[in-house]
């Protein structure tokens, strides 16, 4: 089971303490949502998870404490997509995607060819293999996005941490992405746990939204819950007007509280 | 026909690469290498103030096979190939093949252009070494062995060790700028009592000169055999984690979340740079350049990933160190130029060449 849990979960960077007493569970195969205004702690809960950040509590993957595992036991059980990977020039799709695979080599060990074929399929399902020796650098923002959920995919965890898969993308490469990790979501059964800035968005494709504020946790709950005016009101200090999906599914639209005179 | 056209069709045995895109080395430059390092070990062995043919040069390599009846060759000629000319090549390509490999490696783990052997401070530790060694005590012996290149492979691993030390007391190896800060200020301060050792001895300046501008020992088989295990260690460790160094270059933070450790890599990686770069520097002194404009060279020409730089830097930097010594004891013959003027000398054009030439943005 690839359940996470987060118990009693603080985490501070030197002195300021970013995320306090923290207490979170996301079963497997669900997408959670991190919400909350600019400075919540949403990346830094992931980066936790990850363990590229010292926290206080103990964080579980399924039976296992986080701390108890080695570097490469981890990473092929949590697999992380950053919100600005560092994709190094002149590097090809094909050797990016295949550092995924990393986590099932040994430190002197080389690819083979089983390695091969599963970024071969990654590619594939990701529509990456006709671009597979193009160097990172010739590529668009929603085909890197794709490259870097590629590698994660490489890694064949079955946690997946995405920040903002949605920043500095178009809003069709936006929807892309979204109906993307859905659907892999789906065919190979992965928790999903992303940081998100656009409500709109998390209300729509999120099980779950956990929405933060100065690193504690003020609500939890599908979308409807959640989302809701007045919460966005008090805790983003926003006026935005909340509009009922598909069912449990929501869209935030701000709205201007005193829009000004239109002179013709 | 039809029999033929079948053959022809029946798939390849070897089934072509599943995945493109990926790094290899391109038989035509390893193969250029090659010929490259054959060429540079001939016309080291060749070209001298004694003439000796190429045909005497074989005659002497074949002459010990009992069944081919050669006779052996002139025992003086055969003095100075076996004795002086040979290990002297071969010191030659063990030193340029380490400092390029070295140089290489240092560019990967500290993700910097710029890096070359010397970056932690190991020139500066072995100048020290040398310099004290020959300010204090010229001559002197310890276990049969000169007490200067000892003295600077000290210096160079002291230096190396301090710089690392100090980097990761300053910013706990979170980031590779405090070492290279403690490298800087390691290599000042080293550099600081090294000159004032210098001045205070004058009599021995030509000495130091000569040692700190890097020179292959004519001292027969003795020298191969001191730096070889070093390099052998330091250049396996380097090709092994030629696939680590790829990795590295995606940031400390991605790379371990892909489960590998940026400190492990980069901590044995240094210290297998530094053991060969402190063996071949104690026996030949601080050759500046070669780390820096072969692997580049390469990344120009051929690719960026460490899987081409470091098998291509190997076999290029040996090649590239041959010629320079070649050059070095024939240009102003019968003096011997110091062979990091060489390498700087003809180095430098060579690369600002080749810099115009590619594309610049490859770095």
């Amino acid at each position: 089971m690839s359940d996470v849990v987060l118990t009693n979960v603080g985490i501070a960077y030197e002195s300021d303490v970013v995320v306090s007493g923290l207490d979170l569970s996301i079963s497997s195969g669900e997408w959670l949502a991190l919400i909350g205004p600019n400075g919540a702690g949403k990346t830094t809960i992931l980066r936790a998870i990850a363990r590229l950040v010292a926290y206080e509590g103990e964080i579980r993957i399924g039976e296992q404490a986080v701390s108890a595992l080695n570097g490469r036991e981890l990473a092929r059980q949590v697999a992380m997509v950053m919100q600005e990977p560092h994709m190094p020039d002149g590097m090809s799709v094909a050797q990016y995607v295949l550092l995924g695979r990393s986590p099932h080599l040994t430190y002197f060990g080389k690819e083979a060819r089983r390695d091969q074929r599963i970024v071969s399929d990654i590619l594939e399902r990701l529509s990456l293999q006709a671009m597979a020796a193009r160097p990172l650098d010739h590529l668009s923002g929603g085909e890197r996005q794709r490259a870097a959920i590629a590698r994660a995919l490489a890694q064949q965890a079955p946690i997946l941490l995405i920040d903002e898969p949605t920043s500095s993308l178009d809003v069709g490469r936006q929807q892309e992405v979204l109906e993307l990790i859905d659907a892999l979501r789906a065919e190979q059964g992965l928790t999903v746990i992303a940081a998100m800035h656009d409500l709109t968005l998390a209300g729509q494709y999120a099980d779950r939204l956990a929405l933060l504020v100065g690193g504690k946790l003020v609500a939890l709950g599908p979308p409807a819950e959640v989302l809701t005016e007045p919460a966005i009101a008090s805790h983003y200090h926003a006026h935005v007007q909340v509009i009922s999906l598909n069912g449990s599914g929501r869209a935030v639209v701000p709205v201007r509280s005193h829009p000004s005179e239109v002179t013709p | 026909m039809l029999i033929l056209g079948r053959r022809f069709a029946r798939p390849a045995r070897r089934p072509a690469a599943l995945l493109q895109g990926l790094p290899y080395l391109p038989w035509v430059w390893a193969g250029a290498g090659f010929v490259a390092l054959a060429g540079a070990a001939v016309l080291g062995v060749l070209v001298g103030p004694v003439h000796i043919g190429l045909g005497t040069v074989v005659q002497s390599f074949l002459a010990p096979i009992p069944w081919l009846h050669m006779t052996a060759i002139d025992p003086g000629q055969a003095s100075i190939l076996w004795s002086l000319r040979i290990p002297r090549v071969v010191l030659g390509a063990i030193v340029g093949a380490m400092l390029a490999a070295a140089g290489a490696a240092y560019q990967g783990v500290f993700r910097n252009p710029l890096a070359d052997p010397y970056l932690l401070g190991a020139a500066a530790g072995a100048n020290l070494g040398a310099t004290l060694a020959i300010a204090f005590a010229p001559g002197s012996t310890l276990i049969g062995v000169n007490v200067v290149p000892l003295a600077g492979f000290a210096g160079a691993g002291l230096a190396v060790a301090g710089a690392y030390a100090l980097g990761q007391t300053v910013t706990g190896l979170r980031n590779t700028t405090g070492l290279i800060l403690a490298g800087v200020a390691i290599a000042a301060f080293f550099n600081a009592v090294q000159t004032y050792v210098q001045q205070a001895q004058t009599s021995n300046i030509r000495q130091v000169y000569s040692w700190i501008l890097g020179r292959l020992v004519t001292a027969g088989w003795d020298g191969v055999l001191l730096v070889l295990p070093y390099v052998v260690l330091s250049i396996a460790v380097i090709v092994l984690y030629r696939r680590l160094l790829d990795a590295l270059s995606v940031g400390d933070e991605e790379v371990t979340s892909l489960g590998i450790s940026a400190r492990r890599v980069r901590l044995i990686v240094v210290v297998a740079a530094t053991l060969g770069t402190a063996a071949v520097v104690a026996i030949a002194g601080t050759i500046a350049f070669v780390g820096i404009i072969i692997p580049h060279t390469v990344r120009l020409l051929v690719g960026r990933s460490y899987r081409v730089v470091i098998p291509l830097s190997l076999l290029f930097g040996a090649a590239f160190l041959m010629l320079a010594d070649t050059a070095a004891r024939t240009v102003a013959a019968p003096a011997e130029l110091p062979i990091g003027v060489i390498t700087a000398f003809v180095g430098a054009p060579f690369f600002i060449v080749v810099m115009r030439s590619t594309r610049a943005a490859a770095l």
